[in-house]
């Protein structure tokens, strides 16, 4: 078990591993979105209360759980590399803030754009979801910032990953506001019974799945360009750019 | 027409997808764009080191 995760952090391997697994992340992701889309949007009937309105959360929901999950990303990232001085694990954390940062920005534009037919407002500044979702994406700023005003890659790895990790506590306030404060924005519904029909929560959790692993493929090779930056001065880049097969 | 129009939410409805596509795109054209910058970059240094070798 040990000796396959001590492999899987080895730079020159993980390098070789993400490139093979990015068609087997992106293409089934592909897919899953391709379905869940057309059944979102063509096949299931309009919700009585909001309309066609509704269809919003096939977008919505998923990129609202991914500007999450990339930050814990960042923040486990940050702190294997300060616990254990794996560099493969800051180069997780730096490869997922911009697109934790662009599925955050998509969940508020997209939460802002439903919420003026549904609430009559583009944007409420006392609604705790909308809030600490915005101060998600400003950690998000603020880590990527941090990152590159720091030159020396070991230091900056250092610096964000305390930022990771401190920043955290804003996605467990995220996830429950609307269970701790009274808020416009719904209580959690995908995965509680009896709050949302068959035929619409199947599309939902086909697009789930699709975003998880695009997600997946997305971040795979943006951690590769992270380790080939890192590691360009190492004997194991220097064979692999002079062999005949490249970079493949 | 009905499935565009979506009962006037259909605006609202498109331009989220619309926009997710975009950004997603762009996210993934940006990463490409770096990779190959950067191992084009490694490749210049490295050939010029082995020419000079």
């Amino acid at each position: 078990m040990w000796k396959f995760f001590h492999k899987l952090a080895s730079p020159p391997h993980f390098y070789r591993l993400a490139a093979t697994l990015i068609p087997w992340f992106a293409v089934p992701g592909l897919v899953f979105i391709g379905y869940g889309a057309y059944a979102g949007l063509f096949v299931v009937s309009p919700d009585y209360q909001q309309g066609d309105a509704f269809r919003i959360i096939y977008v919505h929901v998923p990129s609202a759980y991914l500007s999450m999950m990339a930050y814990v990303m960042m923040a486990v990232g940050g702190g294997i590399g300060l616990i254990w001085r794996l560099k493969l694990a800051h180069a997780v954390g730096a490869a997922a803030a911009p697109l934790g940062a662009a599925f955050t920005f998509l969940a508020l534009v997209t939460g802002s754009i439903w919420g003026r037919p549904m609430w009559g407002t583009w944007w409420e500044w006392g609604d705790p979801r909308l809030t600490s979702e915005l101060i998600l994406l400003f950690l998000y700023f603020g880590y990527m910032a941090l990152r590159s005003s720091i030159d020396d890659t070991a230091k900056a790895d250092k610096a964000s990953a305390v930022l990771a990790l401190v920043g955290v506590v804003n996605v467990v306030i995220v996830h429950f506001s609307v269970e701790w404060w009274s808020s416009l924005h719904q209580g959690q519904t995908v995965f509680k019974k009896g709050t949302m029909d068959a035929d619409m929560r199947i599309p939902l959790f086909a697009m789930l799945i699709g975003f998880t692993l695009l997600f997946g493929a997305m971040l795979a090779r943006r951690i590769r360009t992270e380790v080939l930056f890192r590691e360009r001065r190492t004997r194991w880049v220097r064979e692999m750019i002079l062999s005949p097969e490249g970079d493949k | 027409m009905d499935a565009l129009l979506m009962g006037n939410y259909g605006p609202y409805v498109w331009s989220c997808f619309a926009l997710t596509l975009i950004v997603i795109v762009f996210s993934e054209w940006r990463s490409r764009v770096r990779h190959s910058r950067v191992y084009r970059d490694i490749e210049v240094r490295i050939k010029a080191l082995e020419e000079r070798q």
